[in-house]
Formats: C-alpha cells, structure tokens, sequence
C-alpha cells in the first residue's frame, strides 16, 4: 500500500498571525513538503493545478520535474490534473517527459476542476465538463498507446497523422486515477478502462466516499478487468496530529474557523464527526485512517493533506514527521494484517518495481 | 391493502407555535382526508425548516448536509406529493424557505404535484404566491396544483367575529386538487444513478461528433 501527501498550493493567511506567505514562499513549500516527504518514508507526493489565485500551482509538471531531480524514490502525482481546461495532446507531452525524467516515478490524477470561470479562461464551457472528462481523456488514452494517430472530436482541432513524443518510457503509459466526489460517470470512467479511482475523501462525508468507490468496483468488474476486490483506489484524507489530543485541537481550531474552504460553518467536533478530517494524537489518526478500508474495502493508496489553511510551514513539516515516523509505520503493519494476501499494489512503472528489488509497490 | 402516497409538507415558520404551520397542518389534513376518498392510505410528514436552520447555513459554507438535513431532503425528494408553505417577508418568502429549496438537487421536483401556501400580516401581499412562489417551483420543473392558498391573520377570525370561511374553503378545494394530482400519478421512485448507471459505451457514442449539416 502506498502512503503519501497532497497539496492544493493554497496561500492562505495564517489567522493566528495574520501573515500572509507569498507566492515564492507558498512554491517553496510545497517543495519542501515534497522532498521531505521522501525523506520520512513517504510513497507519493500529489501537487494540484490551478489557475486562480489564491493557488500558486498552475504548472505541475515543472514542480514535479524539480522534485524528480532531487529525489530518488518518491511517486510524483497530480491532485489533480485537470483534464477539461488543458489540451489532452499537452498532457499526453507532459507526462511522459515527465515519466523519462523521472525514471519512470510518475502518474498522475484527472479531475475537472469545479471553478466556473476557469473554463471560459481556456476556451470552454463548465456545462460540458463531463463530455469534456471523456472525449480528452479517449483522446490522452490513444496518445500514449498508438504511435500515430488520426483522431477528430468535439471540442478539440482534428488531428491527422500526429505523434505525441516523447513515447511513454518503455512503452508504458503513466498510470491514470481518475478523481471525483460525486459524479457517477467518472466512477464509470475510470471502471471503463481499468484505471484507478481517487476519492478526495476530505471535506465532505463518507457515505459520497462510499458510494463512488462501491459503484467503480461493481463496474470494473462488469467490464472484465477482473473481481471488484482486484479494483484501484485511492483515497484522501485530511489530519492534524500533536502528542497530546487536547492540543491538537486547541492548535487546529482558529485555522478551522478561518479556513476557507468550512469556515463560518459547522464547528470543528461536527465537522470532525461528519467527514474524515481527524484531529487528535497520532494514535487516533492511526485508529481513523484504519476504519477506512471498512467502508471502501482494501484499497491502494492513501493521501495526506496537512498543508493548508494558513498552517505555517514549521508547523507542516512536524505534521509530516509526525506522519513519517509515528503513523505510516504503524498504519503498513496494520493494513498488512488486515488484507487479504492477494489484494492488488497500485500499478507502478516497471522501472519503478525494478528499483525497489522486483517487489511492486512499496512494500 | 390500499395503496399509499408520501406527502410531505415544508413549513417556514420562524415562530413556535406559526401561523404557517397551522396552515400546513389543516393543509396536510384536507389532504390526507381527500386521498382517502381516492382510497389511497397518505403517509404524511411535516418538516420543520427551523429545526434545520443552523444545518442549511452550514450546508451552504460547506456543500454537504448534516444526516438531519439530509434525511428532509430525502423525504422531500422521495414524496409523491408537496405542500410548501412560507410567511411572506418583504414582498417574497422567506431566506430560510428559498435556502432550502436552494439546496435541494436541481430536478428532484421535477413534475411534482406541490400546493402553495403563505402565510403574512394582511391580504396586500396574497399574490407573493403567484409573482414569487409559483416562478420558483416552475423552474425546479414542479406540478404546482391552480389553487394556492394564503392566510392573512384575519382569516383565522377576529376575536368576536367569526372568519367568513372562505379560508377553509380555499384549503379545501387547494388540497382537492393536490391529491387528484397525486391519485393521478404513480408512485414516485427517484431515479438512481448509482444503482443503474449507463454504459459508458453508450456515453462515448453520444459524443461521436455530428455530420455537418446534421444539427
């Protein structure tokens, strides 16, 4: 199973503080948090894309193309890559020369980005958002996997006898996680062509995680890639730890009232107790974080976000210790014991499984 | 055994006890009395919006209902017959009434028999039902029934004269046609996305670009 962080690049005020980081600061960050993040263990690092502030992260790839010269290990992916706004043929280039640079440590997540404007900025319109999941990506599917192709669709200028370079490595395309909180028809996607399936898993309820993934395992299944326990998934999650619980909370709470994305809103104990966000001592997040595979079934990939509303960067390089060494021990053990043995690895680049002594995933 | 119809009634009355909520009960007990006659067996239920204030305002800062909420917006999705009933503030109805069709799923009323109701201090303001009530449930695509009734406090009876009866008789033929419209209809089953999705073959050709000419 794997283990990682994602980040959505917010530059948000720090409430306690008032401080806002800039933009270079916010970049370095997550630079930060991404090499550091090799160093305590971790499988996978996730940058988002965004092209509003106030995110700094409109380029993934020339972020995750400096991590993939300082690091040596750690997965790079996308949380998520927006597969309606940006041009299939530019991610089909992207990625790939990503995946040569990066020996192979590279996958990414689609999704479709839900600010309205965003897409008129780049020429199209948020009602086709889900034709536009699956006309780009039929399209992106081909690139990687037919050296010449002939293709002509709806939303895109017709392309005759084009090939998209670098080839993956090897021949391999990246591996693809389609992302979506409650869309039936990305589940469908995603089971349509045996890829995994990515629930954020933060900020809102269980039951949408749920239904999402029971849908995309029935479908995998119904379109012959094998046993619906043989599926993909991945999943979110959202933690602030300290030794002590009562801290934790204490801490975490000013950064919960201000935090854009719940502010104002319900309180921190409702909100704990209506979605996955765990607030608390690393032993409560490792009791949390166990719970999920009771409701999703044993899955492949867990991600973190610990770097977001205002929380100064000391304090999300603790959270990322914190995980490092007192809870993703921990939480391999314990999801080990608990799945069956031929539980399926997220697929990873066969250079990847190479560089690891032949043993797929990370162990 | 007869067969049963869910009708659910909405209230937006702040006070405790409202004249809204008077109104929806007598409107829910025409009703109720009318099926019968259809000999059809109503399972009624009344929702509270101020029990769910707090709940609506923290669904719009968060997008997702508390399981409260969500079990009334269920009830509301799932019935076979609506009665919707607002006090009539500042020429329209309520904040609290339009929050929570603001965060109802889109279609979820779609050809939905629903009666109208309001409730206010006089009768100047009756026809907030039909420039304010009755736009907003034709766009969410519902069956609103012809006779919408509204209560000024007079209607109730003033102490020592008699109301003149043409509120009840109002609520009356209102709740007539609410459960014609619901005795007309089969019973309702929201459709399930998750339980029967479509193919996503059939999803790709329904993308295949057009000839031209063929539009």
């Amino acid at each position: 199973m794997q283990f990682g962080v994602f980040t959505v690049g917010d530059v948000t005020p720090d409430p306690t503080t008032g401080r806002t980081p800039t933009e270079e600061e916010r970049i370095r960050s997550m630079i930060e948090l991404a090499l550091r993040a090799e160093d305590v263990g971790m499988d996978v690092v996730a940058f988002g894309e965004h092209h509003n502030p106030p995110f700094v992260p409109s380029s993934p790839t020339t972020m995750l193309g400096y991590v993939a010269a300082r690091t040596n290990r750690i997965i790079l992916s996308t949380a998520t890559t927006l597969i309606t706004t940006n041009d299939p043929v530019k991610i089909a280039e992207d990625y790939a020369m990503l995946q040569h640079l990066a020996d192979g440590r590279a996958d990414l997540m689609l999704g479709r980005g839900n600010t309205g404007p965003v897409y008129p900025w780049f020429g199209q319109d948020i009602r086709n958002g889900i034709q536009l999941a699956f006309e780009n990506y039929a399209l992106l599917h081909r690139l990687w996997r037919e050296d010449v192709v002939d293709w002509e669709g709806q939303f895109r200028t017709p392309l005759t006898g084009f090939t998209s370079t670098p080839r993956p490595l090897d021949g391999v395309p990246p591996f693809v996680w389609h992302g979506s909180i409650r869309s039936p028809e990305i589940a469908e996607q995603a089971a349509y062509y045996g890829d995994g399936f990515f629930h954020n898993h933060i900020f809102w309820p269980k039951e949408h995680t749920q239904q999402m993934v029971a849908l995309y395992r029935r479908r995998f299944e119904h379109y012959g890639h094998g046993p619906a326990d043989k599926a993909i998934v991945g999943l979110g999650g959202q933690v602030f730890m300290r030794p002590n619980s009562q801290d934790a909370i204490r801490e975490f709470r000013p950064y919960f009232d201000e935090a854009p994305v719940y502010g104002g809103g319900p309180s921190l104990e409702d909100f704990t107790a209506q979605t996955p966000l765990t607030v608390g001592s690393p032993q409560e997040v490792i009791d949390r974080t166990l719970t999920f595979r009771e409701y999703v079934g044993d899955y492949q990939r867990q991600l973190f976000l610990i770097d977001h509303a205002g929380l100064p960067r000391s304090v999300v390089l603790e959270q990322l210790d914190m995980l490092g060494e007192l809870v993703i021990p921990v939480l391999r053990r314990e999801f080990a014991a608990r799945r069956p043995p031929n539980t399926p690895d997220a697929p990873v680049h066969p250079r990847v499984t190479a560089a690891l002594g032949g043993v797929a995933g990370a162990a | 055994m007869a067969p049963t119809r869910s009708l659910v009634a909405v209230s937006a009355g702040l006070q405790v006890p409202s004249s809204t909520r008077l109104l929806a009960d007598r409107l829910v007990a025409a009703t109720e009395r009318h099926l019968r006659d259809a000999g059809i067996e109503p399972v009624a239920r009344v929702i509270e919006l101020r029990d769910h204030a707090q709940d609506l305002s923290n669904h719009l800062v968060t997008g997702f209902p508390s399981p409260t909420l969500q079990a009334a917006i269920d009830a509301v999705a799932r019935a076979d017959g609506l009665i919707v009933a607002s006090p009539i503030f500042n020429a329209s109805y309520s904040g609290l009434f339009k929050t929570f069709f603001d965060v109802i799923e889109h279609d979820s009323l779609e050809g939905r028999p629903v009666l109208l109701a309001a409730t206010g201090g006089t009768a100047r303001h009756s026809l907030a039902l039909e420039h304010a009530l009755r736009p907003l449930f034709s766009y969410l695509g519902a069956d609103t029934v012809r006779t919408a009734v509204y209560a000024a406090s007079e209607d109730w009876g003033r102490s020592g004269v008699p109301a003149d009866g043409s509120l009840v008789q109002r609520m009356d033929r209102a709740s007539r046609e609410l459960a014609a419209a619901m005795a007309a209809r089969e019973a309702h089953s929201p459709p399930d996305a998750f339980s029967d999705p479509e193919s996503f073959e059939q999803m790709l050709r329904d993308l295949e670009p057009r000839q031209a000419g063929d539009n």
